[in-house]
């Protein structure tokens, strides 16, 4: 008897739970209802000044599902979308995916559902996408992929691409590396940390890297790992490395934030690294721009996070279906510990 | 000596430990470096005490016939406070501020072991449920917490806690050794270890024996919220940032494998912190192993399986005794199975 009350009570209040998210959701829409007019007459007012806006009558809604908070890149990454968006006017709804295929499933199920105008995301993993997209497409939602690509064969799915060329980042990586070691005679150990099994960057950065170097025979990958794009991760497998193989000279990691953990396992080690251990790296976040102004990272490929403005420019363009290139590549340079010094101070991330 | 309860948790270490003898005889060598020990044990122990510590908890809450799915959230809303508060004050590296994000982080692990002990005990709903609510919701809160950034920290008082030494160990081995003393000490030198026991066998029996079984409940699951909390200082301390999406990922699960490996019984009622402790190593030791021989990272997880699989079938007894059975079957002398079927 007590618990069947027990039960009663639980579920009169998951029920006033749900009323309440419902009563929520509708209001929400009716304030974006209200807005929408708000803005059309606001737009009517400025075409004189701005001619991109007035071609909009109503405010283009984006859903957009990012893969996680995983690091100060991604983190960088979602502030330049939030903030373009809001610069264009887009009613942008965000959906955290922490990480997890199943949750950036539901979260573009969910923008069909609102019937949002466009959907933006980065897949977490290269796989598994037809069957959401296909339901994308036969509701008329176009979907842009930013940041990371999808293997699917089916290119009708999504509208373009944008972001970096990962394969790219790999080989100017190796490149780098083919150009340090040209003169050398005895064989390079090279140690790799690569990110999250499976995912595109992982993938390619890996690829573009080993295509590159296969042309110096003496530079060899002696041990690869997961490091999950983590600084965590990172300093526990380097930390194997260490152990496990006694001559390592030149650290690849697949992101900044796994060379980080690495030179912590690499001091802890008694070595200098940058100097004992030549280390290379993608992306260019802060911290990562900090350790090679200090010498410890020899060389950083950015990969530019700030797709904002690029990505609102091609929203703008599918919602009012005007050709798009399926790919779309972002701006981005490469840095030594020299060029690294001189730019930290103009670094927005 | 096969019949102790320890003996096939002790056997596979060691089996595991001599397998990487023979892959590397270096993997047992322990050198002096920058005034340190330095070699693959020390950093078993080191990057498995926050895994030992969280299992400790986990092991008293599973001898309750409960089980706490939310001690990896824990994990990282304890790292992602005391790297939030450390990376507010102006001297990152003053004791005082250390000391109070270490206070903080501590009082607010062993507030969310309340809230579970609550739901479990006072609500009387299935831990599996009653947990689960705070793993889901916990990781939210640590994004919340750090605001979905990486916190990184620069005080070198609280990368003691993590990546110090202390007498030329790192210092958290002396925390799982503290801890672990405590657990053992609170549970088989008092009558705590009985109670606990006899609530996970029968808790309504134990109430008519006289046991308060709810306050018992209570402390053990604020207990083990204690120490998800130690852990995630220990491991946010380590690389001196605090990320609420990965730190503590999948801890539950390790816990629960370290624990059940260390041959308690997911029934309630039996419980062995030793076990426990063995079965933690085993699990980073087969982490280092798969790192060191060079796994391809696409089959690590495959690789691990097997290995838990095989740990858990040499564990059974039943299977054991099929295998056995097969085996003496196979060389009875014909005449014999013969004579039996006259």
């Amino acid at each position: 008897m007590k618990k069947m009350k027990m039960f009663g009570l639980l579920l009169a209040s998951v029920m006033l739970m749900l009323t309440v998210a419902c009563g929520n959701s509708s209001k929400d829409k009716e304030s974006t209802d209200d807005k929408a007019p708000a803005t059309a007459t606001e737009t009517k007012t400025e075409t004189k000044t701005d001619d991109t806006a007035a071609a909009s009558d109503k405010k283009i809604v984006l859903g957009f599902s990012q893969v996680g908070a995983e690091s100060g890149w991604r983190t960088a990454n979602t502030k330049s979308v939030q903030d373009s968006a809001k610069e264009a006017g887009f009613d942008l709804k965000f959906s955290d995916a922490q990480q997890k295929q199943e949750n950036q499933i539901k979260a573009i199920r969910s923008f069909i559902q609102q019937k949002v105008d466009v959907i933006a995301f980065s897949p977490v993993v290269e796989s598994g996408w037809d069957t959401v997209l296909k339901e994308a497409k036969d509701a008329g939602i176009p979907v842009i992929l930013t940041d990371r690509a999808v293997d699917s064969t089916d290119t009708t799915l999504y509208q373009t691409f944008i972001g970096s060329d990962f394969v790219e980042e790999g080989r100017s990586a190796g490149k780098w590396l083919v150009d340090t070691y040209k003169d050398a005679k005895e064989p390079v150990n090279i140690v790799e940390l690569e990110g999250t099994t499976g995912s595109a960057p992982a993938n390619d950065r890996k690829a573009g890297f080993d295509e590159v170097i296969a042309q110096n025979p003496n530079l060899k990958v002696i041990a690869s790992q997961t490091g999950d794009f983590t600084r965590a991760k990172g300093k526990e497998v380097m930390q194997s490395f260490l152990k496990a193989h006694k001559d390592i000279d030149v650290l690849y990691a697949h992101n900044d934030d796994m060379a980080l953990g690495a030179i912590q396992a690499i001091e802890a080690a008694g070595l200098v690294p940058g100097k004992d251990i030549v280390i290379i790296s993608v992306d260019g976040v802060h911290d990562g721009f900090v350790a090679a102004s200090e010498g410890k990272i020899n060389f950083i490929v950015e990969c530019n996070p700030l797709l904002g403005p690029q990505l609102m420019q091609a929203v703008r363009d599918v919602y009012e279906g005007k050709e798009v290139p399926k790919r779309i590549v972002t701006k981005e340079g490469v840095f030594t510990s020299e060029d690294a010094k001189r730019e930290l101070p103009n670094r927005q991330y | 000596m096969v019949k102790h309860h320890l003996f096939w948790p002790v056997a596979v270490l060691a089996a595991l430990l001599l397998f990487n003898f023979i892959y590397s005889p270096d993997f047992f060598s322990i050198i002096v470096r920058n005034g340190n020990l330095y070699g693959s044990l020390i950093d078993i122990l080191n990057f498995g005490s926050p895994l030992i510590i969280v299992a400790l908890g986990m092991t008293l809450v599973i001898a309750l016939g409960g089980i706490d799915l939310s001690v990896g959230s824990v994990v990282a809303i304890a790292g992602a406070i005391s790297c939030l508060l450390i990376s507010k004050g102006t001297d990152q590296s003053a004791w005082s501020l250390v000391l109070m994000a270490i206070g903080v982080s501590i009082a607010v692990a062993i507030v969310l072991g309340l809230w579970n002990g609550v739901l479990v005990s006072i609500f009387g709903m299935q831990p599996i449920i009653a947990t689960l609510i705070l793993m889901v919701a916990g990781r939210g809160v640590a994004q919340l917490i750090a605001d979905g950034q990486i916190i990184t920290v620069s005080s070198k008082t609280y990368n003691y806690l993590g990546a110090g030494s202390l007498a030329m160990l790192p210092f958290s081995i002396f925390i799982v050794a503290a801890m672990f003393i405590l657990v053992s000490l609170l549970t088989r030198r008092t009558a705590l270890g009985l109670y606990i026991e006899s609530i996970g066998c029968k808790p309504t029996a134990s109430r008519l024996a006289g046991i308060r079984s709810r306050t018992v409940m209570l402390a053990v699951y604020m207990f083990c919220g204690l120490c998800a909390g130690i852990a995630g200082l220990i491991l946010s301390s380590n690389v001196s940032s605090a990320d609420g999406n990965n730190a503590g990922l999948w801890y539950e699960l390790d816990a629960i494998l370290a624990v059940v490996i260390g041959g308690t019984s997911l029934n309630g009622g039996r419980f062995s912190v030793t076990g426990t402790l063995i079965g933690a190593l085993i699990i980073q030791t087969l982490t280092t192993t798969i790192y060191m021989t060079g796994v391809p990272p696409e089959i690590t997880l495959v690789v691990k399986a097997f290995v838990v699989l095989v740990v858990c079938l040499v564990q059974s007894e039943s299977f054991r005794k099929a295998i056995v059975a097969r085996w003496k079957t196979r060389h009875y002398p014909a005449e014999r199975e013969v004579k039996q079927h006259v």
